[in-house]
């Protein structure tokens, strides 16, 4: 919403200063987004004149101008603009003009070998409208040498508000005055249009037709004026729209437009000529068409309201008028109309057919409706000041008196709801100086809503209203006391899984990237996704068009880049939401990571101190468990199976599960038809980790650690190597051993795996260190032999693995 | 000179002539061994008459001590000479370069970092951390929390909607955290005090929005909290998150169909060369938006608005976590890019408490 002082204050009595008046706006809701000051922003563009234009020698699309700028030597100036021709006043910028909305500086300078001298420009060169066709044309008697901006009228600031959605009531100037008359800088002039009587009967008939459907008109209100002499409208009327943006085009409309920003009050002018018979107010039939305003054809449907004579459809209603019934220079009998529709219709329509205009946007907010018929008498009023006429009597079908709404106000609950107390003087003064009536005194009081007030409904509003008027700097900061429960945790368990997922991780020497919640169709079929339910209907973008079913995908691609800027090592990780179905319960939070390259858990990229070693299974495994340690998940339990999803290498992949139900993740080196798919390349390993699946831990009681039980007797350690076929694995040799003697065995860890000489092909020698706790004597070593033995026969029992000789 | 003087003398010679431990033992084998040559002077005073043994016992004895410490000595010396020889053998060149620890290479993104953060001061306060699905129905991101449908307000949202269902309803990616509100009035009796970090999304991409962003919200209800509390509470939040003795804020009435009265905040700074320092300088910066909760929203989750009541408030975590760590391209967060993650992400170590100081 934009105006001018001067307009303001054609409604608002004040001696406040500009930057008063801007401060209080934004201090009562009506946030300035910016004061512009054109005749200042333009200053340095000045009004010139085309004498000649030829064509370019060297250039077909562009012309040489020799420019009249007022200084008595005439300028030649290269020009490609189409419109740049012999006579045409213009806009001229000079070498040495700053362009602040394109950050560049004119110059002198040669333009396919022929000297240019300025340059003349358009509307959005210089960032002064969004015309970018042509270079700006002044009317005729535009005085050459003078800033443009102020021959255009543009030579006081404008304000520019930008409203939020709820306040109708301020899409007028009127209204953004009334509102700052309760602040006290000033008083709201209250010009209220004369009634109009007319002195003949309106010769076209109105009918609201809805049949059995919705109403979607509620009142409708028109008058003749006939006699009319259309025109362009008076230099003030134009001057104020041009200021606010707006084009004039002729005085019946202007002044249509004129009353829309003053009043926040559409009008639609029709040429009474081109009516044929009256008017019905209807749906649209599915398939009508309608020639707009806009010079474009729109085809309509039964949710659609519109104006129709006896030939068809005129106007859509509240949304814009048809070309067809449109006034200009000949019109001499005029229809005007003021009517009201409804909010949500037009909202629908507009966004259906992508209409945007000032009078949807302010029906679509809500209009007041007790203006409907003084807005007509003011449009009446000014079409006969502006084009002379004579005025009919007022057509109103319908009704357009608004249900009054009343709220019953206890003062206590200002106090209650925003914490701030105020006299019930200054209660009833603020509310009456917005238009509220408030009736009953003490301590409960009747509020009636105005009309202008949509928006306002029940006792928390009126609160707002005493809030933004008074201000909320008047509301007393109050301490806020922490509450019984506030030395509880407070978080979740997943939440706790999650921060301490990401800190291992990034301990770990990974980086924690956040990527986008979706991924292209292609990517996430890759990785096990790509369900309809889950494929947005309007993407941004097609490589964002599905919520991703793993991370991988994406850090896989983010490596890939980071290589491509010449990163080749890097090891990335993300913990985050990903996507099976679309419920809630389909939401699972994954912690993931990707290495690339030389990037190993124990350094990353090569060193001196050993050979350069890609990054394999193995890493990719020890993350996962890091996370998994990290996150609480019972060490002791897990399993790892191998192989994992499709998206990883079949025979360097494996799964962590606790039982085959519970699978908290998989780890290994990517497949390299993935990377393919992908356009990526490795090495490359990952790992996902599904925090939910951890279980959860069990409570306790107290926070006591179990019991420290150290063994009184030293532990002696024992090694075996077992020849076994290659396919054997080796965590079952591990657990062969260990189950022997659950209680005497207290490690088992693997130190050795070897093939090649000296080893049967197809088989491989696994080394195991097993480390025995005697528990209740030193052992003898009969006793470690014959356990020992028991070992070789077990190991060998569960995995054909014999001792090696 | 006597023959035991003369002994000594070639003893002591020999002894100081060995040039490594093998040496000495020769020397001392020959001296002091079984058949060694004071071994076998000692020998000597068996068959001594006890005249000729006081005279020549203590110059024998004295001989054997004197060249026994000397052969010590001498040890002791050869062994440190060949540590010092083993020692300068095994020097190593101290410049080469260590492996960089993975705990000082590994970064936790400025958005997890800032999380903590918030959890750290919010957690102090009694608030707990909810959370809620990103994808959501119409219902819980729209109007339940008052944005009746076909309201414009709707489209100041730019959503991203799912296809239809059968029965026609849309599901939709939620476009601000506060159907988590929604979640937790319906779930939890009053007292509430929540904080709510999420995803949030809206088909907006350009230099300052971007399809995913991230945002904070809290949210109190009980029968007595008002808009004095909720203006301290920011206050201290400002002070606390942004490290800072005092800050100054501006509270401008607005519109949001889930709170009335509606309030955004800006805070006062000075922008110094790309840096923002706030608690001084003349310029306003809108950091936030909250309001008291709107009885319809009240209602809508089952709670009487005349007997209940309460605030919220909603920030962006990015453009907080910009301003604060002054980091000026929000497109920026989500490139992946390990430059940038190394330079504005935080050491994992580097845990926020308020008793640490949160960026300490």
């Amino acid at each position: 919403m934009k105006f001018t002082l001067s307009w303001l204050k054609e409604h608002f009595d004040t001696v406040a200063s500009l930057d008063e008046i801007v401060d209080k706006l934004t201090m009562i809701g009506l946030e300035v987004e910016r004061v512009e000051d054109k005749a200042k922003e333009f200053e340095a563009f000045k009004v010139a004149q085309i004498i000649t234009a030829e064509q370019h020698p060297n250039a077909d699309r562009l012309r040489v101008c020799t420019v009249d700028n007022g200084t008595g030597t005439p300028l030649q100036i290269v020009c490609g603009a189409p419109n740049a021709r012999a006579g045409l006043k213009t806009v001229l910028g000079l070498p040495g003009t700053y362009i602040p909305a394109k950050d560049i500086t004119l110059a002198v300078g040669k333009i396919r070998g022929v000297e240019s001298q300025g340059m003349m420009i358009s509307g959005a060169e210089i960032g002064f409208s969004s015309d970018s066709d042509g270079i700006i044309e002044l009317p005729a008697d535009a005085p050459i040498g003078k800033p443009f901006a102020e021959v255009l009228g543009l030579n006081e600031p404008v304000i520019e508000i930008n409203l939020t959605p709820n306040r109708s009531d301020c899409t007028s100037v009127n209204g953004i005055a009334r509102d700052l008359g309760a602040t006290l800088i000033g008083d709201y002039k209250e010009n209220a249009p004369k009634r109009i009587a007319g002195t003949f009967p309106c010769p076209v008939k109105v009918t609201l037709d809805f049949g059995a459907t919705h109403p979607l008109c509620p009142a409708f209100g028109l008058r003749l004026v006939r006699g009319v002499k259309n025109g362009p409208s008076p230099d003030w009327l134009q001057k104020r729209l041009t200021a606010i943006g707006l084009r004039p085009i002729n005085a019946l409309v202007d002044i249509t437009n004129y009353i829309t920003f003053d009043r926040g009050r559409p009008l639609h002018v029709f040429d009474a000529k081109k009516v044929k018979g009256n008017l019905t107010v209807r749906r649209a039939v599915n398939g009508e068409t309608l020639k707009a305003l806009d010079g474009k054809t729109y085809t309509l449907d039964a949710a659609m309201c519109v104006i129709a004579d006896e030939k068809g459809v005129e106007s859509l209603a509240g949304i814009m008028g048809g070309e067809e019934s449109g006034c200009d220079e000949n019109t001499i009998d005029v229809l005007i109309e003021s009517a009201l529709w409804d909010a949500v219709n037009i909202a629908q329509t507009g966004r259906k057919l992508g209409i945007n205009t000032d009078a949807r946007y302010r029906f679509e907010r809500g209009v007041d409706p007790n203006f409907m018929i003084p807005g007509l008498d003011l449009a009446t009023q000014m079409v006969i000041d502006l084009c002379g006429g004579e005025a009919s009597e007022a057509v109103i079908a319908g009704d357009p008196t608004p249900k009054e709404t009343i709220i019953d106000f206890p003062l206590s609950e200002l106090p209650r709801l925003a914490g701030v107390k105020l006299s019930p003087v200054e209660i009833r003064r603020t509310l009456e100086r917005l238009g509220f009536f408030a009736a009953g005194s003490g301590e409960r009081i009747k509020v009636a809503v105005p009309s202008w007030r949509p928006d306002v409904h029940g006792r928390a509003d009126i609160v707002e209203e005493l809030v933004r008027i008074v201000g909320v700097d008047k509301v007393p900061s109050t301490p806020f006391p922490s509450g019984p429960d506030a030395r509880k945790p407070v978080l979740t368990p997943i939440q706790v899984r999650t921060r301490k997922a990401k800190r291992a991780l990034a301990a770990r020497g990974l980086t924690e990237a956040v990527t986008w919640s979706f991924v292209s169709k292609r990517e996430a079929e890759l990785f096990g996704g790509g369900k309809p339910e889950l494929a947005l209907a309007n993407p941004i973008a097609a490589e964002l068009s599905d919520m991703r079913p793993s991370l991988l995908a994406s850090l896989i691609l983010s490596a890939q880049r980071n290589a491509d800027r010449g990163y080749a090592d890097v090891a990335l990780f993300e913990v985050g939401q990903i996507f099976k179905g679309d419920k809630p319960e389909d939401q699972f939070t994954a912690a993931s990571g990707v290495r690339r390259g030389l990037a190993k858990a124990d350094g990353i990229g090569r060193h001196w101190s050993s050979a350069p070693k890609p990054v394999d299974v193995f890493d990719a495994k020890a993350d996962a468990f890091a996370v998994l340690a990290a996150a609480g998940a019972p060490m002791q339990a897990l399993q790892v199976v191998p192989g994992g999803p499709v998206w990883f290498h079949p025979g360097r992949s494996g799964t962590i599960q606790i039982g085959p139900q519970n699978i908290l993740g998989h780890f290994g080196e990517m497949h390299p038809r993935i990377l393919a798919a992908l356009k990526a390349d490795g090495p490359l390993a990952g790992f996902e980790v599904i925090l939910e699946n951890l279980p959860a831990a069990k409570a306790k009681p107290t926070r006591a650690k179990p019991l420290l039980e150290l063994a009184a007797f030293q532990p002696v350690e024992r090694d075996f190597a077992f020849v076994v076929e290659s396919k054997v694995k080796a965590a079952d040799i591990a657990r062969a051993a260990q189950n022997v003697d659950k209680k005497l065995i207290v490690g088992v860890t693997v130190f050795d795996v070897y093939e090649g000489t000296g080893i049967e092909p197809g088989k491989k020698s696994v080394a195991i260190a097993v480390t025995i706790q005697p528990r209740e004597k030193t052992m003898t070593d009969q006793e470690i032999d014959a356990l020992a033995a028991k070992i070789v026969t077990e190991v060998g029992k569960r995995t054909g693995g014999a001792l090696r000789g | 000179m006597s023959d035991i003087a003369k002994l000594e003398t070639e003893l002591l010679s020999a002894v100081g002539a060995a040039k490594d431990e093998a040496a000495l033992e020769a020397v001392r084998v020959s001296a002091l061994g079984k058949s060694g040559l004071v071994s076998a002077l000692l020998k000597t005073l068996g068959a001594m008459t006890p005249d000729e043994r006081k005279a020549k016992g203590p110059a024998i004895n004295g001989l054997k001590e004197r060249i026994t410490t000397e052969i010590a000595a001498r040890k002791d010396a050869l062994g440190m000479a060949a540590l010092d020889a083993r020692l300068a053998s095994e020097t190593v060149d101290v410049t080469l370069p260590t492996r960089e620890t993975p705990a000082e290479l590994g970064r936790v993104h400025p958005i997890s970092q800032v999380i903590d953060e918030l959890t750290a001061i919010f957690a102090d306060m009694g608030f707990a951390v909810a959370e809620g699905p990103d994808i959501e129905t119409d219902d819980y991101n729209f109007t339940k929390l008052n944005f009746p449908e076909g309201h414009p307000a709707r489209e100041m949202h730019d959503t991203f909607y799912f296809p239809p269902k059968p029965d026609g309803s849309r599901l939709l990616l939620r476009t601000h955290t506060s159907p988590v509100q929604v979640r937790t009035m319906l779930t939890q009796k009053p007292p509430i005090r929540v904080i709510i970090p999420g995803r949030t999304y809206r088909s907006d991409s350009d230099q300052t929005h971007t399809p995913m962003f991230h945002q904070v919200e809290g949210l109190v209800i009980d029968k007595t909290s008002h808009l004095g509390h909720l203006k301290w509470i920011l206050e201290e939040f400002c002070k606390a998150f942004f490290e800072v003795d005092s800050v100054n804020m501006r509270f401008r009435p607005s519109f949001f169909p889930f709170t009335e009265p509606s309030m955004e905040v800006d805070i006062q700074c000075r922008r110094d060369k790309g840096e923002i320092r706030f608690g001084e300088g003349t310029d306003w910066l809108e950091i936030l938006g909250c309001g008291m909760v709107h009885p319809n929203v009240l209602r809508n989750c089952g709670l009487d608005p005349d007997e209940y009541q309460g605030f919220a408030w909603g920030m962006g975590i990015d453009r907080i976590a910009m301003l604060k760590y002054g980091i000026n391209d929000l497109r920026a967060f989500f490139e992946a890019d390990v430059r940038w993650l190394s330079h504005y992400g935080f050491r994992p170590l580097d845990f926020p408490t308020l008793a640490g100081g949160l960026s300490a």
